[in-house]
């Protein structure tokens, strides 16, 4: 589904501030995987899904989407196959516009044409799709996303993502900015919509309880680097101490304080 | 004399609605229109006088405001130039295109041609005094093209043209490559103010290099005006204030020239005053903005409590 081949992305380069972020990474993404990813700050985790959208291009390697060669295929034309949530749920939606509006522009990838596509049939397949957020949004449609809460735009970025059918979602700590109610609602959420509509899924966290307990799949990046790709039973058996034993063992390095690198939630 | 400030501010509306379209709906702060509303003139007084149908000259001015806007969000989008640079630039450049459409002059009277106006004028005969007839006509044009562009915003181009000036990035994420947006948005926003400016020659009776002096700010003063008199998120509410705005405008500045000079004012300090205005509404807008803030944490924080 998507391919990563001998990766890497210098910023700055020549100058004293040259910093590999990411370096000869190569991974391979199933379809249907559902890949959660920690590690600590700067370790490379935003560059990486910056690098498989197509924000700036690869120093070296490629990356391939469904068999496709797209290292240097523009963001928006890459875009048609990703959906991708950020951590500040402002990015998600047009806050001056209405729900409705929102939604009716991110239903359909791509180029958009002179149709008036949001009609009452929209709006009433659009309602009853809000309904499932248990949120109340299916009755302020009209409203501007600009009212809603942080946990109510997140959900909501996350339903229109879902609803553009996109083939591999990327989602950069989509619950960190949220209050711990909201984050484990928007949580649920995104897991109900990756086995409803079987999505391949990569997920940033900085939990590492969280990274274990979901997903099919958990990768570990340190300086640039996966240092560690789990799945199946091995992944199960994970608990937060194996993992930082891991980390160590790989790495033989100690640190005076786990939790400053990784923060256990 | 009431007539001529509702002609003025209806036919200074298309251009206003244009500035709208690129500084609001866009987030695109466009000066192409200091260039491109002259552009229009000219093109209307130079296929006038060589005998064209005005009506016919009203879509080719039309047409040049949008290659007008189009060679801007070309400069914007392939040189990587800040917006700002990029209107003005074309807008320099047009200086000088707009005196050889006039035909190497910097000025083209069109004293006993047939204008738009003049049939307008001639269909209603001697029904009405021509301020009305000018007034009911502009009036339908000016709503015509409100109801159109209501039309074109509510289509999912035209939905996904707001969102960019909102959020860029949610466009990208969408797959659509927001240099194509850039260009329909502004090339849209300079054909409106390309269509102002040849109405305003047939209106003024000729067309000049230096019709465009200024009148960005005097579209942006009636977009602002607009926005003091009505709140709304609908499109249709948006674009009604804008013409209102336009309206008001000139009446704003019709007191100033006729009523000026109780208070010392001559029509040279007009200019001071639009400007004023526009910083008067920006020092609302801001009052306005911190007071939502307010209202915003404190209706956060009930939230967090429940
Ligand atoms: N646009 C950029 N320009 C320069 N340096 C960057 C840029 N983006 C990220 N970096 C650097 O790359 C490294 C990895 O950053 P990032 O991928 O954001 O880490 P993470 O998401 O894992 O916290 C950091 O050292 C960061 O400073
Ligand atoms: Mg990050």
């Amino acid at each position: 589904m998507i391919r990563l081949e001998h990766l890497s992305k210098v910023f700055q380069t020549g100058t004293v501030n040259e910093n590999a972020a990411i370096r000869d990474v190569n991974l391979t993404v199933k379809e249907g995987d559902f890949i959660t990813i920690i590690g600590s700050n700067g370790s490379g985790k935003t560059t990486l899904f910056n690098l498989i959208t197509g924000t700036y291009p690869p120093t070296e390697g490629n990356i391939y989407i469904r068999g496709k060669d797209v290292s240097r295929e523009p963001e928006f034309k890459r875009a048609r196959y990703i959906g991708r949530i950020f951590q500040d749920p402002l990015l998600g939606t047009a806050s001056n516009m209405s729900l409705e509006d929102n939604m009716m522009i991110t239903y359909r990838k791509g180029f958009k044409g002179l149709k008036v596509s949001l009609n009452g049939k929209m709006r009433d397949f659009f309602r009853e799709k809000l309904v499932p957020l248990q949120m109340g949004l299916e009755d302020r449609m009209k409203d501007n996303v600009g009212l809603l809460s942080g946990g109510q735009r997140q959900a909501l970025t996350l339903l229109m993502m879902v609803l553009s059918q996109p083939a591999l979602i990327l989602l950069d700590e989509h619950t960190a900015a949220l209050d711990p109610k909201n984050a484990q609602i928007v949580l649920d959420l995104t897991t109900r919509f990756v086995e409803e509509y079987k999505l391949t899924t990569m997920m940033i966290t900085h939990n590492m309880s969280q990274a274990i307990r979901y997903g099919t799949r958990l990768l570990m990046m340190d300086l640039g680097e996966i240092i560690l790709d789990v799945e199946g039973k091995e992944k199960q058996n994970l608990t937060v101490e194996k993992l930082v034993d891991k980390f160590h063992e790989i790495r033989e390095k100690t640190f005076v304080s786990d939790e400053a690198l990784l923060s256990q939630g | 004399m009431i007539e001529g400030i509702f002609v003025e501010g209806l036919l200074y509306s298309l251009m206003a609605l244009g500035v709208f379209i690129t500084f609001r709906i866009l987030d695109f702060p466009d000066l192409t229109v200091d260039g491109s509303f002259p552009l229009g003139a000219a093109i209307a007084a130079t296929l006038i006088s060589h005998g064209t149908s005005p009506w016919i000259s009203l879509i080719a001015a039309f047409a040049g405001g949008v290659a007008a806007g189009c060679v801007t969000a070309t400069i914007h989008n392939k040189l990587k130039v800040p917006n700002l640079l990029a209107g003005i630039l074309t807008m320099t450049m047009l200086w000088s295109i707009n005196i050889r459409v006039l035909g190497n002059r910097a000025n083209l009277p069109l004293i006993r041609k047939t204008t738009a106006l003049t049939q307008v004028k001639d269909l209603f005969g001697e029904t009405f005094p021509n301020a009305w007839a000018y007034l009911i006509f502009f009036l339908i044009a000016a709503l015509l093209v409100k109801f159109l562009l209501d039309l074109f915003f509510r289509t999912d181009l035209g939905l996904t043209l707001g969102a960019m000036g909102n959020n860029s990035q949610m466009v990208i994420t969408q797959g659509v490559n927001i240099e194509y947006m850039k260009l329909i948005g502004v090339g849209l926003s300079n054909g409106l103010v390309g269509l102002a400016g040849a109405f305003a020659a047939q209106y003024q009776g000729f067309a000049d290099v230096s019709l465009g002096q200024g009148i960005i700010i005097a579209g942006l003063a009636s977009v602002m005006i607009g926005e003091f008199v009505l709140r709304s998120n609908r499109i249709s509410v948006l674009t009604l204030r804008v013409i209102l705005g336009s309206i008001l405008f000139r009446g704003l500045m019709y007191l100033g020239r006729y009523y000026g000079y109780y208070i010392n004012l001559t029509p040279n300090d007009l200019k001071l005053i639009t400007g004023l205005l526009i910083i008067l509404s920006l020092i609302v807008t801001q009052v306005r903005k911190k007071k939502k803030w307010t209202a915003l944490a404190a209706g956060e924080k009930s939230e967090d409590n429940a």
